[in-house]
């Protein structure tokens, strides 16, 4: 069950501006696959146009090697589990269940099995005479899941499924969503605006935002080969920094203090973004020879999020270890920068990585 | 409020305050219902002490109602509104839940102005309309028969106005979800949207129902014989018939028509209320 | 589909490879289209005929004078509505409607609106008398006609009875040309009274009740309470008890044809019943008709300011 988008597009009559364009990705049988990106980024549009419920612009979808463009949605053989979960309130769980089965005309007896076993699955099995409004957040969700599995389609297509339950339960349906799929050998697209989940259960992620495609990768590599300022800055928590500089030579300037030795020269001689994960960052206590103020420390428990103000104004967000001990308004002292990614200061595309050490980081200091 | 007060020393306030809130409920009921009790008492009195101008009376007895009934055709008038209301009911259910799922699911070219169409409908007063529409069914043949006092109501602009603001509240991702199970638009609309609807269209039920019992001045123009009358004409015919100052039968006549309905109501409002407080739980 | 889509998107790529394909609209409306026939097309057919079809009959007969079977016989174009409004017997009747429409909309709100919050109140059994209040929404124009002929009767009706108990002058409700409109008034508040109550007793109880406790814990008091808080917010409400008040006042024909037969003296002839006299009793439809157009166009007034009260609250 392999699905392939060609230069998909999507352009809305009303509208000048298409919300989607040139999508090409193939996405491969038994793939846990994230489509993820901020709100209003086209990801719903494009799930719903894989499923045939909005009809494509331009371009080509596949699905098992033959064209589906225009292919009704239930002859495409895909179930859909949505934020919503799209249960009907006057139907009991097992009539949920088996709505579809029935319009499918499949026999009763056969309806009965797939239902059972379904809800069985989802842990329902005692719930299925109730109403949905009788139950929980996530019991209702498990109901909607328990519709795409009884479908015993082979693709499952899921629009943020989790979005609607609390944190906790949430991070629990996560693990069993993933067990499920890889049990049923199911082809999953999830689309979702949260980059954990994106991280935590995909196996691979397309990453949409402005109406394009930004990166399609693994998690790893989305995380450690960013392919643009966008990407490195929506995965990782707490957020990458991205701090403006200016090209001096093999050296980039942050600011007065904060120097960043290059290997080797760039091709630009203009201003550049220079991402910095928190973690990479090391630092010093204390007045002397500092180079910026502490604003915020926010406790995580055995880590702490630092940020401070660089001499120029520039913010910089710090993961330390919570034993060091730091309050508003003391002086630090960046020690080291582990290694960070440069990025065009215009297209913000991704220019080069460079491993960075001490001997990397030149840092003066006279600020404070 | 008073829950929140101490209870010692203003208790007798709250006391005095509670009966004059029960005086003034009680002012209030008997000013709105007067009527209607004046009317239902005194259809159980003789006709002869009603006329005397007398408001009590200990010859009670149904005998009125015994009158209305072996004498007039008030139980044919009320069969004949039964049978023209019920049938209006029904259909204005039926089509208006299905223009109004048209607007909503169904894409079509001026489909916006189609529906502004469907709003002017209801701009235009029916009782404006009245010359024409008689000539209408004078050709049609349907005078003095049921059809004249159903045909002309089968579908209703506002109907459809309020199912397809129901219609339009529905989940979009339900027919998302019937779409990829493959329901067609006529499996979806029976099985799935209907369903939904149904808090809503029991209220136009009631609505249509009760319209079509008022009607007034399209069946008197339409219906000749007590055949097809339907029961507001009827009373009116008894009312101008020599048994005008029988005022007991009279009274008894108006109960005999106002006891379905005000029951019906009752019911009605029960099953309503569980209805709305089922529709904000979900 | 392809055409409006920039041709710049893929340079490299011949444009033969992307196909023009997906449900799009066009395709969309064809699939739809025996669903819509099914759907709308009974409907429609049914406001064509009785809705539309006569609306455009009545505004080209208004433009002529007929003969007895109520055929256009000489045109005469804007003559009726010229006449019409020459003729103080009609002018009489646009003003009786008028005063009967406004007296009927305020006095059913404002008593609506009494009986709506005194039974807001927490009293044991308030449930009944919220029953009862709603009552006359089930009682029909020919009942509430009977009820209230009674107790307008000259000779046993109650208002008389009181009136000779108080030795106040008798009034002879019905047939002195001062009063008739009262009373047609009077029922008509009556019979309006049950569903009034209903909606606007329905709005009070949605206001959220942090309000109050806000209000409360401000010491605002009740009457402020209401004035400041209750009226406001179920203004929208109000407005809509409104329009359907007056809309269904400027139709009355019913109780009129009951009680006063639009006497005495033409003081209750309201425009649905001149309507119905000169057309039905009189034969003059062209007159008739000119009639129902000056009625459908107030009616079609109120309705817009509706509607586009309606969308402005919606938009926002």
């Amino acid at each position: 069950m392999t699905i392939t988008l060609k230069q998909l597009a999507k352009k809305y009559d009303e509208s000048s501006q298409p919300v989607l364009k040139d999508v090409s990705v193939q996405i491969n049988d038994g793939e846990f696959f994230v489509i993820v990106g901020p709100s209003g980024c086209g990801k719903s549009t494009l799930l719903r146009m894989i499923a045939g419920l909005t009809s494509i612009t331009a371009g080509q979808l596949t699905i098992n090697g033959q064209l589906a463009n225009d292919m009704p949605p239930k002859d495409r053989a895909l179930s859909m589990v949505f934020q919503s979960y799209a249960l009907f309130p006057f139907m009991t769980v097992a009539e949920n269940v088996g709505f579809g089965l029935k319009s499918r005309k499949l026999p009763a007896a056969e309806i009965e099995n797939r239902v059972k076993d379904a809800l069985a699955m989802v842990n329902l099995t005692e719930f299925r005479l109730r109403k949905p409004k009788a139950l929980s957040g996530g019991q209702r969700q498990r109901v909607a899941l328990a519709r795409a599995i009884a479908s015993d389609a082979k693709i499952c297509l899921m629009d943020e499924p989790l979005s609607n339950l609390d944190a906790q339960l949430r991070a629990k349906m996560r693990i069993e969503l993933k067990q499920l799929q890889r049990n049923l050998g199911l082809t999953v697209i999830y689309v979702t605006h949260d980059q954990v989940e994106a991280m935590t259960m995909a196996d691979r992620v397309l990453v949409l935002n402005d109406r394009k495609v930004q990166q399609v990768d693994t998690p790893v590599n989305l995380y450690q080969h960013p392919q643009n300022a966008f990407v490195a800055q929506f995965f990782g928590t707490p957020q990458i920094n991205l701090l403006s500089a200016d090209v001096l030579g093999n050296e980039l300037v942050v600011d007065s203090t904060l120097h960043l030795k290059l290997n080797g020269n760039l091709n630009v001689d203009n201003k550049v973004l220079v991402g910095i994960r928190p973690s990479d960052i090391q630092i010093e206590i204390g007045p002397k020879n500092a180079n910026a103020r502490v604003t915020t420390v926010s406790y995580l428990g055995d880590q702490s999020v630092i940020s401070a103000v660089l001499n120029d104004t520039q913010t910089i967000r710090i993961l330390a270890d919570s034993t060091i001990s730091v309050v508003v308004d003391d002086l630090i002292k960046i020690t080291a920068i582990e290694g960070f990614d440069v990025f065009d200061a215009h297209s913000k595309e991704f220019i080069t990585r460079q491993k960075g050490d001490l001997q990397h980081a030149r840092i003066t200091s006279q600020a404070y | 409020m008073e829950m929140n007060r101490p209870v010692t020393s203003e208790t007798n306030h709250g006391n005095l305050k509670r009966w004059g809130q029960y005086a003034l409920l009680l002012v209030l009921t008997v000013i709105v219902l007067g009527p209607f009790l004046l009317g239902l008492w005194t259809s159980v009195m003789p006709t002869a002490e009603i006329s005397k101008g007398a408001l009590w009376s200990t010859h009670i007895s149904l005998d009125n109602y015994i009158t209305a009934i072996t004498t007039t055709p008030i139980l044919r008038y009320l069969l004949n509104s039964l049978v023209i209301s019920t049938v209006t009911m029904l259909f204005q259910v039926l089509l208006c839940s299905m223009s109004a799922y048209a607007f909503v699911f169904l894409k079509f070219r001026y489909r916006k102005q189609l529906f502004m169409v469907f709003l002017i409908t209801m701009m235009l007063p029916f009782e404006a309309e009245v010359i024409p529409n008689f000539s209408t069914v004078r050709n049609m043949g349907l005078l003095n028969h049921y059809a004249a006092m159903i045909i002309p109501f089968l579908t209703a602009a506002f109907g459809t106005f309020m199912l397809r603001q129901t219609f339009m509240q529905m989940p979009v991702e339900l027919k998302e979800a019937a779409d990829i199970e493959g329901l067609s638009h006529w499996q979806f609309y029976s099985q799935l949207a209907v369903p939904y609807a149904k808090i809503s269209l029991m209220t136009l039920a009631a609505y249509s129902f009760l319209s079509s019992w008022n009607q007034y001045l399209w069946p008197m123009l339409t219906t000749f014989s007590d055949n097809f009358r339907p029961v507001q004409d009827g009373l009116r015919q008894l009312q101008g018939q020599e048994s005008f100052n029988n005022w007991g039968m009279i009274q008894a006549s108006a109960a005999i028509v106002v006891i379905p309905t005000l029951i019906i109501l009752f019911i009605g409002q029960h099953y309503f209320k569980a209805g709305l407080n089922e529709g904000a739980v979900k | 589909m392809l055409e409006s889509l920039p041709k710049h998107t893929n340079p490299e790529e011949p444009s033969k490879e992307l196909v023009p394909v997906g449900l799009n609209s066009a395709t969309e409306w064809r699939k739809d289209r025996l669903y819509v026939a099914l759907f709308l097309g009974p409907s429609l057919l049914i406001l064509s005929v009785f809705v539309f079809w006569p609306m455009l009959k009545t505004m080209y007969l208004s433009l002529f004078l007929t003969d007895n079977f109520g055929h256009a016989s000489v045109f005469v174009g804007f003559s009726n509505y010229l006449n019409l409004f020459k003729n103080p017997a009609y002018l009489s009747s646009l003003g009786a409607t008028f005063v009967y429409v406004i007296a009927v909309s305020i006095l059913t709100i404002i008593l609506g609106m009494v009986l709506a919050v005194v039974a807001q109140q927490h009293l044991k059994g308030i449930r009944f008398f919220r029953t009862l209040f709603s009552s006359t929404m089930g009682i029909s124009v020919s009942v509430a006609a009977i009820f209230w002929l009674f107790a307008f009767n000259p000779s046993v009706g109650v208002f008389a009875q009181i009136s000779q108990a108080l030795h106040l002058p008798e009034i002879n409700w019905l047939a002195d040309p001062h009063f008739a409109l009262l009373a047609i008034i009077m029922t008509t508040v009556w019979m309006n009274l049950g569903f009034t109550f209903l909606i606007l007793f329905g709005a009070l109880q949605q206001l959220p009740s942090s309000l109050f406790e806000a209000a409360e814990i401000a010491g605002v008091s009740k009457t402020a309470q209401f004035f400041k808080i209750s009226l406001p917010l179920i203004s929208p409400t109000l407005f809509f008890v409104l329009i359907v008040t007056l809309i269904e006042a400027f139709k009355s024909f019913g109780l009129i044809d009951l009680m006063t037969v639009g006497g005495p003296n033409n003081a209750t002839n309201l425009l649905v019943y001149r309507v119905y006299q000169d057309a039905f009793l009189n034969g003059n439809y062209g007159l008739a008709s000119t009639e129902s157009v000056i009625l459908t166009a107030i009616i079609a007034a109120i309705t817009l300011i509706q509607f586009k009260l309606l969308g402005k609250r919606v938009s926002y």
